[in-house]
């Protein structure tokens, strides 16, 4: 009773973006994942306002015509400074995420195919950075080479490491030796050929999920981080930064916060539900029983 | 002329998590010997039968030839050519002549692979690029009966029979001179088993390949396999003509096994053997013949001094029992 | 029918799926009468799981019992309410799984969870580990009194099995469902558990229902035999009258592939050839009429009846109807 709709010779890429575009979540979450990306990208076209010139009798407004989101203790249009803040967002999120997947994958598959002395070796490593706190470890980065956004991303992206490391040592152990694997290797298949073509793919749908969700941890640390001097400096406008000035608004105006924190719970919301709809995806088995 | 296989004295052990004190070195380190000294030669095209409960060392045995295990002692010769103690890129160029299949029909086959690419694998592995790798599937397909186009599914998609095809498929793929077939009918209907084991048998008379089958079922060897051996705690109790063995068992564990294949019939005289307890750990062997404390013919002599020797005096049928063939309690 | 402990009549289960509604059951009709071992065999697909989570009404979610009734003892079955049913579970109804590496837990002594299902009855603790003991004698488990201390991990798969059998039968239940008890066994433990599993049903006198794929199995051990095929129960009798003149063509086949029924050696066995239709677009007629040998055009148009071949022997086919007629 195979379902046959499958069969037809399409690709692989084009399967996984048509059934995620039909299921209404996934959608959801590829649209605003796609606005995001967009704005980031075109920011510089579509901002209606210069987001670090200031307009100083216009300040401290609440929405209106002219200022969809209002404006800030400067008289900086909010809604240019989100949409410009969403470029260091994706800036951070996309390397320090991308970095520590990679690394992640291959020190995980090392560590779970490996020999024990190996995987010993590479879960100590992971446990030693886990055990850093953060802000302590970025603290004496910063100390070193002095505060930037590089600065930023190596740090968040050090210390994601061990959370990508980890579920791909565990599917990677409980897959080495499953029959299909065994299979392969009794056609005389390379240990390479083992880990890029057979276990890598079912590690996949869980890192998108574990990915995607940790996409607005990323957003909010560079935020703390710049708020702790040691990020983006003023007037660059980011996410984190809008808040601060939110935050210590709050008396005067509410807009800035909300302003500020809409984008991040929706880009939140978006990339958890692409995460989910890509897990389900990517695997051919999960794929269309929704 | 030499045999395609020849397999002699083989061991294969294990080692058991002894725990800090014996990987620091301070107690000893201990193993189980799950392949206890077994041999075995097969002749081009011939098909072979290795029948065992579970823990009788079939699968490691199959394994061990097929170079997934270390064998720690004796020799495997296929073709000539000494099998144990070769390293992977060694073994390689010699898996295109022997090729394995696996117990789980749908998990012996990679979940995100479509058919084709898991068919067309052995090709890629191996480096044959010249081929044509979309008629190499379909030639595959066609030679298990398969329809062409099962290529584009994936093995969950797969009925558990049709699964199993893709898995003789790939076995097939490189035109191996050996194939090792561990439990082809696991998780199979009978009306499907049949199916399988008369493909099996057709594809090995026309491809004049030999075949080892490893089993938990009687039944099952007994229509395709010309010889067969019994494993009992890693070690042969009996071997012979397939034969010679349904019709004149020498071994009270064979007696007990074919008994253990009842008749679908309610009237049939059923004489079914009851074994005492349960398989012996493989740490703990018993003593004198190891088969004795679940004998229900034992005497006297099976239980103390001297283990039954390996009786070869009839070259087509040997054994290891003190008392062959006398299947009464003295 | 006062004389059976259950009765499914006319039972279908539906099951809600997204690729439309799989019909999994079909007009069942099983009858177990007391004190009886009633097998049921059929191959994958064939509905035996459905048939035993509606009996302990565990069904899944997406489950819906489009029509039929079940009665134990008397009693309709989904009248009950869930308080009621639970009370029968365990008690008057119980089972044993097909794994008994995961039917215990795994954190818990034996002695533990054997006391701990007695928890319906007003005895001492004393009294609860007695009958565990003598439960674990009557199923051949060896000093069972220092076995009680031990964890489920310590025991082999065989020595589970029994444990769970042990456990099943503890309260004296007039029904036991045995869901493949064996398979999951070597063949020559699978000998000491059939022999186990006789001896306490002649014991307690209970009604076994003995699931199972394995055809020399039901003929030593059952009374009568319930065939399935793609939802349906195709054929119910005597173990001696379905094995030796089976009126379906499913079970005649099933029967010719067997392969401890081919005495004689062939490079040919015999096969069902084709693959059982898609449950969820069943086709009107006959559920086996793709592929039947002895196929006639009824056969696609019009669904067969549930005909009495003889006293007890019932087959769900247009040509067992035809020749009782004659």
């Amino acid at each position: 009773m195979a379902d046959t709709e499958n069969t037809k010779t399409r690709g692989e890429f084009a399967e996984i973006i048509y059934h995620l575009v039909r299921d209404p979540l996934g959608c959801t979450g590829f649209v605003i994942v796609t606005a995001f990306v967009f704005i980031a990208l075109f920011a510089d076209f579509i901002v209606p306002y210069d987001p670090i010139g200031l307009n100083i009798k216009d300040r401290l407004q609440g929405p209106s015509a002219a200022h969809l989101m209002g404006t800030d203790q400067l008289g900086r249009d909010t809604l240019s400074r989100v949409m410009m803040g969403s470029r260091v967002a994706l800036q951070v999120a996309l390397p320090t995420i991308g970095g520590a997947m990679f690394i992640g994958i291959l020190l995980g598959m090392i560590a779970g195919f490996g020999s024990r002395t190996v995987d010993n070796a590479i879960v100590l490593f992971f446990d030693t950075i886990r055990s850093f706190p953060t802000v302590m470890f970025a603290l004496a980065v910063v100390a070193l080479v002095g505060p930037s956004l590089t600065t930023v991303i190596f740090v968040i992206m050090m210390t994601s490491i061990p959370t990508y490391g980890r579920v791909v040592r565990t599917q990677t152990l409980s897959l080495r030796n499953s029959e299909f694997i065994l299979a392969e290797r009794s056609l005389g298949a390379s240990v390479a050929r083992i880990l890029g073509v057979h276990i890598l793919p079912n590690v996949m749908g869980p890192l998108a999920v574990l990915a995607a969700m940790d996409i607005p941890t990323v957003i909010g640390l560079e935020a703390g981080l710049s708020f702790l001097g040691m990020g983006v400096k003023p007037p660059t406008p980011s996410w984190g930064s809008i808040l601060n000035d939110g935050y210590s608004l709050i008396r005067n105006t509410p807009w800035i916060i909300v302003a500020g924190g809409i984008p991040l719970i929706l880009t939140t919301l978006g990339f958890t539900f692409l995460g989910e709809a890509l897990r389900d995806v990517v695997d051919p088995k999960l794929r269309g029983t929704k | 002329m030499t045999a395609l296989l020849e397999v002699k004295d083989v061991k294969v052990r294990f080692p058991l998590g002894g725990g800090f004190m014996s990987s620091i070195g301070m107690a000893p380190k201990t193993s189980i010997e799950a392949v206890a000294g077994l041999s075995m030669t097969i002749e081009a095209g011939e098909t072979y039968g290795i029948v065992g409960e579970s823990g009788s060392g079939k699968t490691t045995i199959a394994r061990a030839i097929g170079g997934l295990h270390h064998a720690q002692e004796g020799s495997i010769k296929f073709n000539g050519t000494e099998l144990r103690g070769l390293d992977e890129s060694q073994f390689r160029p010699l898996r295109k002549d022997i090729s394995m299949m696996f117990q789980d029909p749908i998990g012996s086959l990679s979940p995100r692979l479509t058919i084709k690419s898991l068919l067309t694998e052995p090709y890629k592995i191996q480096g044959m690029k010249d081929r044509d790798l979309e008629a190499e599937a379909k030639r595959l397909l066609g030679m298990v009966g398969l329809p062409a186009d099962f290529a584009g599914r994936f093995a969950y998609q797969l009925s558990g029979g049709q699964a199993r095809r893709v898995g003789v498929a790939r076995a097939l793929a490189l035109d191996p001179k050996l194939i090792l077939a561990d439990e082809p009918t696991a998780g199979l209907d009978v009306s499907v088993q049949g199916e399988l084991l008369n493909l099996l048998a057709g594809l090995q008379n026309k491809l004049g390949l030999a075949m080892i089958i490893i089993t938990h079922n009687l039944n099952v060897v007994r229509h395709i396999t010309d010889r067969m051996g019994i494993m009992y705690l890693g070690r042969f109790v009996e071997e012979g003509l397939t034969e010679d063995i349904f019709s004149n068992p020498q071994h009270p564990y064979t007696l007990a096994l074919l008994a253990a294949n009842p008749e679908p019939d309610p009237d049939a005289q059923l004489a079914r053997i009851e074994l005492k307890g349960e398989p012996p750990s493989l740490i703990m062997r018993p003593g004198a013949c190891e088969f004795h404390p679940r004998c229900p013919f034992v005497r006297d002599n099976c239980s103390v001094g001297e283990s039954p020797v390996w009786d070869t005096s009839n070259p087509v049928h040997s054994h290891r029992c003190h008392w062959p063939g006398q299947h009464t309690t003295a | 029918m006062g004389t059976d402990i259950l009765t499914i009549r006319d039972m279908s289960i539906h099951y809600d799926t997204p690729r439309g509604t799989l019909k999994a059951l079909r007009h069942v009709n099983v009858n177990v009468p007391k004190g009886k071992i009633i097998g049921v065999v059929g191959e994958s697909g064939c509905g035996k799981s459905t048939l035993i989570s509606s009996i302990i009404r565990l069904l899944a979610p997406n489950a819906d019992m489009a029509s039929g009734s079940i009665t134990f003892d008397g009693k309709e079955l989904y009248d009950l309410s869930e308080d009621e049913m639970r009370g029968l579970r365990g008690t008057d109804i119980s089972m044993v799984f097909q794994d008994p590496m995961q039917t215990h837990n795994p954190v818990l002594t034996i002695g533990r969870q054997m006391t701990d299902i007695q928890y319906r009855d007003d005895k001492t603790a004393e009294q609860k580990k007695a009958r565990a003991v003598e439960m674990l004698t009557q199923v051949g488990i060896p000093d069972p009194e220092a076995r009680l201390e031990q964890y489920p991990h310590e025991f082999s798969g065989g020595m589970r099995q029994r444990i769970a059998i042990a456990m099943a039968l503890m309260a004296r239940p007039k029904l036991l469902i045995a869901d493949e008890p064996t398979t999951a066994l070597d063949a020559t433990l699978e000998v000491q558990i059939i022999k186990r599993l006789e001896e306490l049903q002649a014991d307690i006198g209970c009604s076994i229902l003995f699931i199972s794929h394995h055809l020399g199995v039901i003929a030593e051990l059952c009374d009568e035999v319930v065939v399935m095929y793609a939802g349906e129960v195709v054929e119910q009798g005597s173990v001696r009258e379905v094995f030796h003149s089976p009126q379906h063509p499913y079970t005649k086949a099933l029967l010719e592939c067997d392969p401890g029924h081919i005495k004689k050696k062939t490079r040919n066995l015999p096969t069902i050839p084709g693959e059982i239709p898609n449950l969820v677009d069943v086709p009107p007629g006959c559920a086996f009429a793709a592929r039947c040998p002895r196929v006639f055009d009824e056969c696609h148009t019009k669904r067969p009846a549930w005909t009495q071949i003889k006293d007890g022997q019932h087959a769900l086919c247009h040509l067992a109807a035809k020749e009782s007629v004659q």
